[in-house]
């Protein structure tokens, strides 16, 4: 094995044993990025120098005995969140050459562990996607099978952890966008609780939906990398001033007597047999956990895609109204007049999914029919979170697929929206709800895709996340498999 | 044929915190361009604001003052419109859940007392400036002004004349620094005002079409604003035409409105709540907390002043312009036991002093004690009401005690009978004519012989002794 296909904790316990040195870790990593990244693209933007510098430090560090959480650690970021004197583009022209003056909160976070970053991975365009196709930077390519999509939004950070080209991963979740990849490149995706990680410099696509969660190659480097990131911050108003538990301690307890609800929803038509089997597997391993499964109903999960597809675009209309040539980003070099500048600004500074969920969401706040489509929206929104909060008034825990499918073929699902928006039908609701979900491998198709089951949990319950996942994972006997490339 | 005005405002108050609505900025006016800006005012991707809690305190205050209701809970909307002054592309304001709302204040015209209904008041961030290169066609953005925390009160369609709506801006704008929440300066734009205004027949209840007046950067401004206003409309309406709803930019120089924006170009705001923000609220010990600490209102401390210090409605108002000036005539007011006497003094020679400076009455050299010892040395009779006006001239200059100035000057008033008595004899024998002509019984000569005698003691002759001695002396032989 090499050092890069190592996991944070088996890392630590190298580097605290004096068996591996942060610059051995770092040099590995690179030297596999340069002979993989060619065919993935999973990076807009590598920091190898910061990395290697980063890695010398930590190794003094280690050597004084100074070791933090994540001490010599190499984690990529989504290239959505600001970094300090890095250019974050999220994934789109108009960003450019966006060199951010300050850093998000959770890169202080990780930085203050000892992380040190490999580089900002690819995105959907403002993470406006299921499958890292609309990137201005390219479309990012699935380490299973480079002839398919990765996932998306956060499909740039899936594909680093899953082909060894970082050890951990962030990326946001705003309808799936971290579930959804992790199920498709077979690697470990959280969506924490809205307010639990704070968002500040994570740039906004759809505030009341998008929350940062990591990607790692098992359950307890998930619990690691949660411990860092989790918390208040005084500069995010809907961050949640609540306790944050050590999420170690849920890995190693047992799930006796557990009641996990089965939606039938989530088993809709249309769903992938293999998937569907995958699932059925699962929920068998956990019965065998000592967890009693039960059947339960999410009446208003057939209106979740729909509610999501108002709030979103109408919250990131306004977002993306700061894009505007002014002050930074993509301007048009010719322009007649102000209204010319700031229309062929955003024109050319942003691709074809953006403006048209600006358009949707411009559309759905205007004069007129706001009430019937914002306000409606919301009102069901509230009506899907009842929906949670009835299940998780007798079942610990839900049970569902990821995706209906394993990935699909790259160019397969870009002019058809609609069949695109479906692929995160599983995943939206808990984004609406706002409530924590992990998808954790469980196993592959008869065409080696990597299938992802997911667990939800009801609001601030990230542990009882870590404890089925952890459970679920030590128990499932999969088949190791590595991609080969 | 006769009509009748309808005319509501919108004023936006620059609230005096000192930092701004969403960032720790400061809200210095005056600085160096972009000066006082972060990466939250200035739009920087990924950024997110939190609400500054003093804003909250000084909107409740400004409710409180205007007889509104404070909303238990409140919320933040985004207004969308794209200007370069504006980084995000929206501006943070208050739309369906605002602050405060059902208030009213009161004017007086003419000695009749109306109310004026406030609609709603509620917390907002202000947008930046623009400023234009006069030889280049090139503009430049200062963002020191975005996110200075702003109270849009808007007013009910209550004012039917442009008088009417002077006399209501005056009053909010006397709250506002009374309260100590708005500096009040409307040249720098921290009290902005807006007007909506239609003309209707008289006795008609239905509203006219209206149009809305901006740029009225002086309460004289928006009074001539609205009077043109009227005018214009009364002319199309004569004409039998029709007023087209519309925003109408007030030239200051040419003394005219002219058409800035037709309803079709208006923006659609696409008002929503703002997701990045919690609803706040805000509970009844927030709010009993902030009563307890607002100041005596201008309107409650004119009837108290008339009540307790026997001034008229009128004097009480000009001493109530200010809480600095009510303060400090109630200081001297209160040292010298003499409110009435007090209230000319401050009328009269102290603030024709100020205004001569065009100075502030904080800045005033005369301290409140010093001119009720001046008050008591008039009383006392040490000095004349006479010698007192100069003797307060030399206190403005100097700041010098009143005490000190009558001795240096040897001003003290002279007092003693025999001295008074020797000079009143020496006047008599010079005026042999004069006194022929008083015991005649022409009395209009008394006058002479005061001025005599002020001029043989250098106007230090208590009046009062000499009018007496006088009489007796002139009478006796
Ligand atoms: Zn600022």
């Amino acid at each position: 094995m090499e050092l890069n296909q190592l996991t944070i904790h088996e890392l630590q316990n190298r580097l605290r044993a004096g068996e591996a040195t942060a610059l051995e870790i770092v040099q590995a990593l690179f030297k596999r990025i340069e002979t993989v990244e060619s065919r993935l693209k999973a990076y807009i933007s590598l920091m190898k120098e910061d990395a290697f510098e980063g890695a010398i430090r930590a190794d003094e560090a280690i050597k004084k005995g100074d070791i933090n959480p994540l001490t010599g650690i190499p984690i990529a970021l989504k290239d959505i969140y600001c970094t300090k004197g890095v250019r974050t583009t999220c994934g789109s022209r108009i960003l450019h050459n966006y060199i951010p003056p300050y850093n998000a909160t959770v890169v202080e976070k990780l930085q203050q562990a000892g992380a040190i970053f490999t580089g900002k991975t690819n995105m959907d365009e403002f993470a406006m996607g299921s499958s890292t196709e609309t990137s201005f930077f390219g479309a990012t390519r699935n380490p299973w099978d480079p002839e398919r999509i990765p996932g998306g939004s956060s499909g740039g950070s899936a594909v680093a952890v899953a082909a060894d080209e970082c050890i951990a991963a962030l990326g946001s979740d705003t309808g799936g966008s971290i579930r959804q990849p992790a199920a498709l490149c077979g690697v470990v995706g959280m969506k924490p609780t809205y307010g639990r990680v704070s968002r500040f410099g994570l740039i906004a696509f759809a505030s009341s939906l998008d929350q940062i969660g990591p990607f790692t190659k098992d359950v307890e480097d998930c619990a690691i990398i949660m411990n860092c990131i989790a918390g208040y911050d005084p500069k995010e108003s809907t961050s949640v001033p609540a306790d944050v538990p050590d999420y170690r301690d849920f890995l190693s307890r047992d799930i006796k007597g557990w009641t996990i609800g089965v939606p039938k929803e989530y088993f809709i038509e249309g769903i992938d047999p293999e998937v569907e089997q995958a699932v059925r597997q699962a929920i068998k391993v956990v019965e065998g956990l000592g967890a009693k499964t039960r059947d339960v109903s999410l009446p208003r999960t057939k209106y979740c895609l729909a509610v999501y597809y108002i709030v979103a675009p109408a919250e990131a209309s306004s977002n993306l109204a700061r894009y505007d040539g002014i002050k930074y980003g993509y301007r048009t070099p010719d322009s007649l007049d102000l209204l010319d500048m700031y229309k062929k600004s955003r024109s050319d500074g942003f691709g074809a999914e953006v403006k048209r969920r600006i358009m949707l969401g411009t559309y759905a706040l205007s004069s007129g029919y706001y009430d019937a489509y914002y306000k409606k929206a919301s009102q069901v929104r509230a009506l899907i979170k009842q929906d949670f909060d009835e299940v998780f008034r007798t079942c610990d825990i839900i049970l569902t697929p990821t995706t209906p499918t394993p990935a699909f073929k790259l160019g397969e699902k870009t002019d058809d929206p609609l069949q695109m928006y479906l692929s995160d039908i599983l995943t939206i609701s808990a984004n609406l709800a706002g409530i924590p979900g992990i998808s954790v491998p469980c196993g592959f198709s008869g065409s080696g895709l990597p299938i992802g089951l997911q667990f939800l949990a009801s609001h601030f319950e990230e542990g009882k996340l870590m404890q089925i996942a952890s459970a679920y994972e030590k128990n499932a006997n999969l088949e190791k498999r590595r991609p080969h490339l | 044929m006769k009509y009748e005005a309808v005319i509501g405002l919108e004023v936006h108050a620059q609230l005096l915190t000192d930092t701004k609505i969403f960032c720790n900025c400061s809200t210095k006016f005056g600085a160096a361009p972009n000066s006082h800006t972060c990466p939250i005012c200035l739009g920087m991707p990924g950024v997110l604001p939190v609400l500054n809690k003093k804003v909250v305190e000084y909107a409740i205050k400004m409710g409180l003052a205007t007889h509104c209701r404070i909303n238990a809970q409140c919320s933040f909307a985004r207004k969308n419109y794209f200007y370069p002054d504006l980084p995000k592309g929206y501006q943070i304001s208050q739309y369906a859940e605002p602050l405060a709302e059902f208030g009213h204040v009161d004017i007086e015209i003419n000695g009749e007392k109306k109310a004026i209904g406030i609609t709603r008041i509620h917390m907002e961030e202000d947008a930046g400036k623009l400023l234009h290169d006069e030889h280049n066609p090139v503009s430049y953005v200062d963002l020191n002004r975005t996110g200075v925390p702003l109270i849009e009160i808007v007013s009910e369609p209550d004012m039917r004349s442009a008088e009417e709506a002077a006399a209501y801006l005056k009053r909010l704008h006397e709250i506002l620094v009374y309260l100590e929440i708005c500096d009040g300066n409307m040249e720098e734009g921290s009290f902005r005002c807006d007007a909506n205004i239609s003309l209707r027949p008289w006795g008609e209840t239905a509203f006219g079409i209206r149009t809305e007046l901006k740029n009225m950067n002086s309460f004289r401004n928006v009074q001539r604003a609205l009077e043109y206003e009227i005018k214009r409309q009364q002319y199309i309406l004569d004409d039998g035409g029709e007023v087209v709803q519309e925003t109408r930019l007030w030239e200051d120089g040419q003394g005219v409105t002219h058409s800035m924006r037709s309803k079709e170009e208006a923006h659609d705001y696409r008002y929503f709540p703002d997701p990045d923000l919690v609803p706040i609220d805000i509970g009844r010990d927030w709010v009993d907390e902030v009563e307890k600490n607002l100041p005596e209102l201008p309107l409650a401390k004119r009837e108290r002043f008339m009540g307790e210090y026997q001034i008229s409605a009128y004097d009480a108002g000009v001493l109530t312009v200010s809480r600095a000036l009510a303060d400090y005539f109630e200081e001297v007011a209160k040292r010298s036991g003499k409110p009435k006497i007090a209230a000319n003094w401050v009328m009269g020679d102290i603030l024709k002093f100020l205004n001569e400076e065009k100075k502030d009455i904080k800045d005033c050299p005369i301290t409140p004690s010093a001119l009720a010892d001046l008050i008591g040395l008039i009383d006392k009779g040490t000095i004349s009401g006479k010698m007192a006006k100069d003797v307060v001239e030399q206190m403005y200059q100097t700041g010098k005690a009143p005490t000190a100035i009558i001795e240096e000057k040897g001003m003290v008033q002279i007092t003693d009978e025999s001295t008074l008595s020797k000079i009143i004899s020496e006047v008599i024998e010079a005026n042999p004519e004069q006194v022929a002509q008083y015991r005649s019984g022409k009395e209009k000569v008394f006058g002479f012989f005061v001025g005599q005698i002020m001029k043989a003691t250098q106007g230090k002759a208590n009046p009062k002794i000499i009018n007496d001695l006088l009489k007796k002396m002139l009478t006796k032989s």
